[in-house]
């Protein structure tokens, strides 16, 4: 094969693997958004605060240390010791729920049956309370993520492919993140996970019906609030996967919540309300946009991904404006 | 009654015959604690906070006089800086000079400065030819302007292979802003001039994800990659040089691309990446004993004392003394300790710090030299390039303050400032 081929190849494939990494986050917002209609613009924060959490409980860092200095003058930064890394899941799982929990309490319980609009606004609100409480419980440092996954190019996959080259081609053979393969093995998992979670589960098949029908489940006794806590703690377990995976890339750092724009164009192609549309969404978006970023970008100056997914997502919507899976829009008049 | 009578004449005539109080030397902080960027501004905000404090407890003030230093939060926001300023400007006696600490803040406050006749001093960050002081009477950039980076990068990259790069290649991967975009004409210039081939890699805002970027560095090899980068942007390029297997001892950064936050996500991997500075690292100057001693065991440190030498808290130690030094000359040449801002802007025209200057300040070599005249408003443009060493997760200098290629940045600061002047119908003045 040529380089160039293999080239292209190497880009669709690294293309496949962003896009992995673009459905974990898309992935949060359609749960919350199949079952309650609120597009959560929290997303992101919850991520970001998910992946602080599980830094500080890792590495023993005292939480609202600075605060505690302020009011009482007592400075103690560290607990002495970290604790193992299943152990900080878990209870950075515990402090997800028990966040469901507080925002159904505190804010979702007091809007129900107002506008759409009104339920977005608060989660704008719930983002900027969350991005200051995480900075005030954990600091705004920048902090390496580290559970254990492997990162880094894979001499495997570059040595099987050197040989693909045509001879006496000077070719290297292909790239590929190890940290991206583990992302799309986890992202697997979760989809597998969820859905047999919604379809042989009796909260699962009431997460649906809610999801259907909010009048129906209520009217055969599913609790509208329980439903709620239990979607928010879904959404809070996928904020978690993805503030791992990205803050393995980058370091857990408060611009970790942008990643709520890489889902943006996902969630418009895939549409809102189907898992496996984010996960097919993430993907064309993650080809498409480094294709055109290799291909057309050196055309027009370079740095075109960001917007060319936006294109690309609107580009789908003159076609299917309810996106690739979404529930086809019927409108009576 | 009587002997309280007497008490409260001798009151009067002491309040009467003291005259009016000085009042303080106002050197606002435009600091950014919260948002993504506040991993670099806390310790810059810190450093600029504790060596003004240092002088308050140690020296009494400048000249007897305490300094005053509100600050404002700009989240690094553009809007809120030019709040910030404007709230800040008339408090006390009035502002005697900004660091605005952001380029888009620059560039916004560049005509209020000069309108409010209020020194600015933009420290390597900026409009670069407002080092041309006959057109940009207000504003200052010394040590060192973004060309000078450039060029110094090429001369470390130059001297690295023997002192010549002729058919080399260099890769700039830099944040798709004007400030991004700052050095590509340097390198255009010195690309022609040494033969070397330059490649542009923009990355979007914020640069969480550069695996494109990346694979094109990996595909075409070039020899050296510069990156002009800036918050996540920096520590996602690091990683991604480091899984590609790039030699990061060939990956140099600017200034605002080199500080521990942007190393440390990438553990190990960083190892041996370069960044250019121009201020001296680590803790080891006697100034950082008085520091401890006035500042943070006395309980008054901005912060909790744990980023004392790191890089940002180096870098805004270095631009208040800078302030400092600056106050202290317009004192001298005013003749009076309760100067103004357009006195402040006179000192700062004149300021010389020299090594003997910094050796007298407990700071010897911490920075280069500076020496600001009516023309030059930046400085020597000289900066040092220094490495990272993850296993001890500590940067080391590995030169000398470098000069830059001034001849090339000064032709180029003139050609973009007179345009501007042309553009503003700003006449420039005569600098005797």
């Amino acid at each position: 094969m040529s380089p160039d081929f293999l080239n292209f190849i190497e880009t669709f494939l690294n293309g496949l693997m962003a896009g992995v990494m673009y459905s974990l986050v898309a992935l949060g917002f359609v749960l919350i958004f199949k079952a309650s209609g609120i597009f959560n613009f929290a997303q992101g924060v919850m991520a970001l605060f998910a992946a602080l959490t599980l830094v500080g409980f890792q590495t023993g860092q005292v939480p609202f240390a600075h605060l505690i200095r302020a009011i009482f003058g007592v400075e103690i930064l560290h607990w002495g010791a970290g604790m193992p890394t299943i152990l900080a899941l878990i209870l950075t799982m515990g402090v997800m729920v028990a966040l469901a929990f507080l925002i159904e309490r505190l804010v979702l319980k007091h809007l129900v049956n107002q506008a759409p609009i009104i339920l977005f606004m608060a989660t704008i609100g719930l983002a900027w309370f969350l991005e200051g409480l995480g900075d005030l419980m954990w600091g705004a440092d920048i902090k390496p993520m580290d559970v254990g996954l492997p990162s880094g190019g894979s001499f495997w996959w570059e040595d099987l492919t050197a040989t693909w080259a045509a001879q006496g081609s000077d070719y290297y053979g292909m790239y590929i993140d190890t940290l991206d393969v583990s992302a799309a093995i986890i992202a697997v998992a979760l989809v597998v996970a969820l859905s047999l979670f919604s379809q042989y589960t009796a909260t699962g098949r009431a997460l649906r019906a809610v999801a259907d029908d909010h009048q129906a489940a209520l009217s055969v006794g599913i609790s509208l609030r329980r439903i709620w806590v239990i979607v928010w703690s879904l959404a809070g377990f996928v904020a978690l996967v993805a503030g791992i995976l990205w803050g393995a890339k980058s370091g857990v750092q408060f611009s970790l919540s942008l990643i709520a724009l890489k889902a943006l164009p996902v969630l418009i192609l895939g549409g809102f309300t189907s898992i496996p549309g984010a996960i097919v969404g993430g993907l064309i978006i993650g080809v498409g946009e480094k294709l055109a970023e290799a291909y057309i970008g050196p055309l027009v100056g370079g740095a075109i991904e960001n917007w060319f997914a936006y294109m690309l997502a609107l580009a789908f919507l003159l076609f299917r404006p309810q996106g690739l899976y979404g529930e086809k829009i019927i409108e009576r008049i | 009654m009587k002997l309280t009578k007497i008490a409260m004449a001798a009151a009067v005539a002491a309040v009467v015959s003291a005259g009016p109080a000085m009042a303080d030397l106002v050197f606002p902080s435009l600091s950014y604690r919260t948002g993504p960027y506040a991993p670099n501004g806390i310790p810059f905000a810190d450093g600029y906070a504790d060596y003004l404090t240092l002088i308050n407890e140690r020296d009494g003030g400048i000249g007897g006089v305490k300094i005053d230093n509100p600050e404002c939060e700009t989240g690094y926001n553009t809007e809120k800086g030019v709040e910030c300023y404007e709230s800040t400007k008339n408090i006390g006696t009035g502002a005697l000079i900004y660091q605005p600490l952001s380029t888009g803040i620059t560039y916004q406050l560049i005509p209020k400065v000069t309108a409010d006749g209020i020194p600015l001093h933009s420290m390597a960050y900026g409009r670069t030819s407002a080092m041309n002081g006959k057109i940009f009477k207000w504003v200052f950039n010394y040590p060192a302007n973004y060309w000078d980076g450039a060029t110094i990068a090429v001369k470390h990259a130059a001297d690295m292979e023997g002192g010549s790069l002729d058919g080399k290649s260099i890769a700039l991967v830099y944040h798709n802003s004007a400030y991004g975009k700052e050095p590509i004409r340097t390198l255009e210039e010195m690309s022609k001039e040494m033969g070397f081939k330059l490649t542009l890699i923009p990355v979007d805002h914020p640069g969480q994800e550069q695996k494109s970027q990346w694979l094109q560095i990996r595909r075409e090899r070039p020899d050296y990659v510069f990156m002009w980068g800036w918050g996540v942007m920096n520590s996602v390029a690091i990683q991604e040089a480091a899984n590609i297997r790039y030699p990061m001892d060939h990956f140099i950064g600017i200034w605002w691309s080199g500080s521990e936050q942007d190393v440390l996500p990438a553990g190990d991997g960083a190892d041996g990446y370069k960044s250019l500075n121009f201020t001296g690292v680590g803790t080891e100057y006697p100034v950082f004993a008085d520091i401890k001693k006035y500042v943070v065991d006395a309980g008054k440190a901005a912060g909790d004392g744990t980023n004392l030498g790191t890089v940002q808290y180096n870098r805004g130690m270095y631009a208040a003394m800078l302030a400092v030094e600056a106050a202290k000359k317009a004192q001298e040449l005013s003749g009076h300790n309760d100067i103004t801002a357009a006195e402040m802007r006179d000192g700062m025209e004149a300021l010389d710090v020299t090594n003997a200057t910094l050796e007298a300040l407990g700071m010897p070599k911490f920075g280069p030299e500076v020496h600001v005249t009516c023309e030059n408003h930046g400085g020597s443009g000289a900066a040092l390039v220094q490495q990272w060493d993850a296993k001890a997760k500590k940067w080391n200098a590995i030169t000398d303050f470098i000069p830059s290629n001034r001849d090339l940045v000064t032709k180029l600061a003139m050609e973009d400032s007179e345009a501007f002047a042309k553009e503003n119908n700003i006449t420039p003045r005569e600098c005797k």
